[in-house]
């Protein structure tokens, strides 16, 4: 595995949009970035109604999965390459989905919308359909999914890396900044997890750092590389770019992302948390 | 977008009814490149270090807000061939800037 299985460059991508095979996916929170504009032939897709259960705090099962992949037009042999706002957030949280349900060949937009828009690069308002596939998913691949259980299990006992800015992580914020403050659980953080804002991890363009940036990144916050690690944030969005980094990038082993992040680990009962002065 | 007549002091304050303004900094604003207001701009909260905590898209009409915390910010913008910064001090309620790129 190498930066370029991985990871694509805008140049690459526009000069493939047309590729047979080759299906782009825009992921958003809010889609309507989307309908205002988009690579030409990208399929959207809604994280939030799209890839959680509606009524469940969970994802959607794997014939869910296949449903939705089948009815936006996308094959188990399609070289999906996913990108979006946000700095790719969802982008790489849906990449960490396509790979939970075994998707061979995904890949993300280096810098996703915003250096795509920066770059002043072709977007499109034109309505894209693609002809319905039969697409077949794996099981769940839990080596890449991080549960409760495992977590408190790992205080102490493995790398466990909090990926929201150091606002949140010392307790002083509950959410992202660009959101209001409201929130019914406690704030601070899993005690002996290492604060690495996932943003570290990119530039300001929302492309990602050079693999010897990102390897000296998290050895100087004190990562053993002898240890498995388990990356959290608010909801496993930022913790997905961070995982993207740590396993697809950099080639890290037993990397996982802990989706239930903040919003599960910060309302449980019991558990300890600790918070910075 | 010449000649739009609203500025930093008439940026609307209406907020969500769960939003207390007493609790939080509400960071708000306009991006402005040669006194033209510039929307869909990338707007980045720094904290008192550098360090990214947010970052919103602006608006139609180049305004962007944030939800933080009392203390030193500093804002970043990037549009196509233009960046801009500037510092500000928060405290609770409401601060509002205008941040010129060029």
């Amino acid at each position: 595995m190498s930066r370029a299985d991985v990871l694509v460059t805008a140049d690459w991508a526009e000069q493939n949009l047309g590729t047979p095979g080759v299906v782009f996916v825009e992921v958003d929170e809010d889609t309507s970035a989307y309908d205002k504009g988009h690579l030409a032939g990208a399929v959207k897709l809604d994280w939030k109604t799209e890839l959680q259960d509606p009524v469940r705090r969970d994802f959607v099962d794997k014939g869910q999965f296949e449903a939705l992949l089948s009815a936006k037009g996308i094959g188990n042999d399609d070289t999906v390459v996913l990108y979006g706002g946000n700095n790719n957030w969802f982008a790489a949280y849906a990449y960490w989905y396509f790979k939970l349900y075994g998707h061979r060949d995904v890949k993300l937009l280096d810098g996703g919308r915003k250096k795509w828009e920066l770059d002043s690069r072709p977007l499109t308002e034109e309505a894209v359909s693609r002809p319905a596939t039969q697409y077949a998913a794996q099981e769940q691949d839990t080596s890449i999914r991080a549960f409760r259980d495992e977590v408190i299990a790992a205080i102490g006992q493995q790398n466990l890396v909090d990926v929201r800015s150091p606002d949140e992580f010392a307790g002083r914020l509950f959410a992202p900044a660009h959101l209001p403050q409201e929130a019914s659980q406690r704030a601070g953080h899993i005690p002996t997890a290492v604060n690495v804002p996932w943003s570290k991890a990119a530039n300001e363009d929302g492309t990602f750092k050079s693999d010897d940036e990102l390897r000296k990144l998290y050895a100087d916050a004190g990562l053993d590389p002898s240890k498995d690690t388990i990356a959290y944030c608010r909801i496993g969005e930022r913790s997905s770019h961070t995982w993207f980094a740590l396993h697809e990038l950099l080639g890290e082993e037993n990397v996982k992302n802990y989706d239930g992040s903040w919003t599960e680990y910060g309302s449980l009962v019991g558990v300890p948390i600790e918070k910075s002065s | 977008m010449c000649g739009a007549p609203a500025q930093e002091e008439t940026l609307d304050r209406t907020l969500p009814a769960s939003v207390d303004p007493a609790t939080q900094a509400i960071i708000q604003g306009r991006v402005v490149r040669d006194g033209d207001p510039v929307a869909a701009a990338y707007v980045r909260l720094l904290d008192a270090s550098g360090e990214f905590t947010a970052e919103v898209v602006s608006s139609a009409t180049g305004v962007f807000r944030f939800f933080a915390s009392p203390g030193s910010w500093t804002l970043r913008a990037l549009a196509p061939g233009a960046t801009g910064s500037v510092r500000i001090e928060a405290g609770l309620g409401f601060t509002e800037t205008r941040l010129e790129i060029g």
